[in-house]
């Protein structure tokens, strides 16, 4: 067996390790297998290309890996939970980055006009798609970490604005594919980065999770594209994987927030929506609040709570203490179950990932709707810092911008508590009607101080 | 190198693409975000193509720009297979006597869960 199939069959086993790692990935029980098979196929892909003929520069290589590995293990290992979103979108970014100067560096060193046409039309897809993948990632990455402003951030013709980028950067790849105006790429390099974070300013808010996931198909499909400049199967083979089934994922992340696609990408739902919610008149009507103790009293004397955990719990890092009040309910022989919102969190599943970092049995987290049944028959549900997944107006209000989101049906509970900061709304910024509920009870404060509170109440009792 | 001609990569290319397709069809939502982030992982594999342009690289700008990919992918294959196992940790199977890395704040040591 030669050398050159060697390589070949190792990259055919891991690309089979990839499909498998993806299938593993869509089931909690073989999720983590999933995961080390991927990272095992990769490692194989990895080492085999060392053996590849006329490779030079090894110090240089394991240098640089070195490099990246010193910096993103540590960076994955000490990133807090609720961070997880951009830490995704700075690991996506980089590989569209890469991807790019892949194709870009394969395009300098070919003399000019030895490529042909489709060669040319490869290494302009690899840099265009790579580009906006990486701008966009940044954007999306700064977004999330608060660098910049969370909110959809437009301006007048926008989308007219992107609309001639996107043109421009056609017209002169067709260009560059037809002439020998090589320069031209450089042009084409900065109208993708421009396009990338042109395309992410106008999403904002809650969405931006979901573009990520978008972005995340692309740099998929930057990796094919340059598999293509550089005839490599295994890049074709895992880019093209990553590229579909990134797509269809965003799909699903999208449906279970109720949107469109091209809703969230075009929309800019959080900026429009902030004018007309809160201020007017509001603050007169009158909402209940209580003290720890009430709620207290309220929890430990009731046959069954539900917990609704939302962003509010994330970001006061009160995951732990839910726990604690839990396992506290439960000795006292209250049933506890957490219903978890499909987008509870910043993102699908961000939930789950939370409360498990607590030690929540898993089998206590119910999907929405399986736990959209139990409610009914509670008697508290326990709203912990989220809002617009339990506002009833997603139900029965048309007018509601979130009219059609799927909720869950906190209403139907006996009694309704909600740890909130303040009377502010949501990330989709329209008011909850629930708030204002006469089975409500609010308990105004950081979602941690109020727990921590209220699990001393309990144990007081 | 030689993964064959035009045709035969864009033939690998469209049957990837079915795959990829098909082999997420159904995903529960508590899953979507691991997902993701494997595989983002997953695309990390461009590290090869950037292994393979610095190998070939001749030539200070070439070279550099070749380190500067395989840094940025390594950092993508890297950082994503950990962080997504970080995500997945969820789905390990519990000890019992497993106690919290957080101890800041301190759960009652009894991890066996449910009602005594």
């Amino acid at each position: 067996m030669s050398l050159g199939t060697g390589i070949r069959l190792a990259d055919l086993i891991a690309a089979i390790c990839f499909i498998l790692a993806l299938r593993g990935l869509t089931g909690p029980k073989t999720a983590r297998y999933g995961n080390l098979l991927g990272a095992g196929g990769m490692a194989l892909a990895v080492a085999i290309t060392f053996a590849t003929n006329g490779l030079t520069h090894f110090l240089l290589i394991v240098g640089a890996m070195l490099i990246g590995a010193v910096i993103a293990v540590p960076a994955a290992r000490l990133v807090k939970m609720t961070a997880m979103p951009q830490m995704v979108a700075a690991f996506n970014g980089v590989g569209g980055g890469a991807a790019a100067l892949i194709a870009l560096s394969t395009f300098l060193r070919a003399p000019a006009g030895s490529l042909a046409v489709y060669q040319v039309v490869e290494v302009l897809l690899g840099v265009v798609i790579g580009c906006v993948s990486f701008s966009g990632s940044c954007i999306a990455f700064a977004k999330l970490q608060e660098i910049m402003t969370g909110r959809a951030i437009t301006y007048p013709g926008q989308q007219v604005w992107n609309g001639i980028v996107g043109v421009a950067i056609l017209g002169l790849g067709v260009t560059v594919c037809v002439s020998s105006f090589n320069w031209l790429v450089a042009i084409v390099l900065v109208l993708a980065l421009a396009f990338g974070v042109a395309f992410v300013l106008p999403v904002g808010g809650a969405d931006v999770p979901v573009l990520i996931s978008l972005l995340n198909s692309f740099t998929g499909l930057a990796v094919a594209a340059s598999g293509f400049v550089l005839h490599s199967v295994v890049l074709v083979v895992a880019g093209t994987l990553v590229g579909a089934s990134g797509t269809l994922l965003t799909q699903m992340m999208s449906r279970a927030m109720g949107r469109s696609l091209p809703n969230i990408l075009f929309s800019a739902f959080g900026s429009v929506i902030t004018a007309t919610g809160g201020a007017e008149g509001d603050t007169t009507r009158s909402v209940r609040s209580a003290s720890a103790e009430d709620v207290a009293i309220l929890l430990a004397y009731a046959n069954k709570v539900i917990i609704v955990p939302g962003y509010g719990l994330a970001v006061a890092q009160a995951q732990h203490t839910i726990r604690e009040l839990a396992d506290l309910l439960e000795s006292r022989g209250v049933e506890v179950i957490y219903a978890i919102h499909p987008v509870a969190g910043r993102m699908p599943g961000h939930m789950n990932v939370l409360l498990a970092e607590a030690n929540v049995p898993y089998e206590q987290l119910k999907e929405m709707d399986e736990a959209n049944p139990e409610f009914q028959s509670a008697d508290v549900a326990l709203v912990v810092g989220a809002n617009d997944v339990v506002n009833p107006a997603a139900k029965n209000n048309p007018d509601s911008p979130i009219y059609g989101m799927p909720i869950l049906a906190v209403d139907e509970a006996r009694n309704i508590v909600f740890m909130k900061r303040s009377m502010r709304p949501g990330f989709a910024g329209i008011d909850n009607e629930l708030l204002f509920d006469p089975k409500t009870t609010m308990l105004f404060g950081d979602a941690k101080d109020s727990l921590t509170k209220v699990v001393a109440a309990v144990k007081a009792l | 190198m030689n993964g064959g001609d035009i045709l035969s990569l864009i033939t690998v290319f469209v049957l990837s693409a079915f795959v990829g397709f098909e082999v997420i069809a159904k995903v529960p939502s508590t899953l979507h975000t691991p997902l993701m982030s494997g595989t983002n992982a997953i695309h990390g594999v461009v590290l090869v193509g950037a292994m393979l342009v610095l190998g070939t690289a001749s030539g200070t700008a070439q070279m550099a720009l070749g380190f500067v990919a395989v840094v940025l992918a390594t950092l993508n294959v890297v950082g994503g297979f950990v962080v997504t196992d970080r995500m997945l940790e969820m789905f390990k199977v519990r000890k019992p006597a497993k106690v919290s890395a957080e101890s800041a704040s301190a759960v009652a040591p009894s991890t066996e869960g449910g009602p005594k």
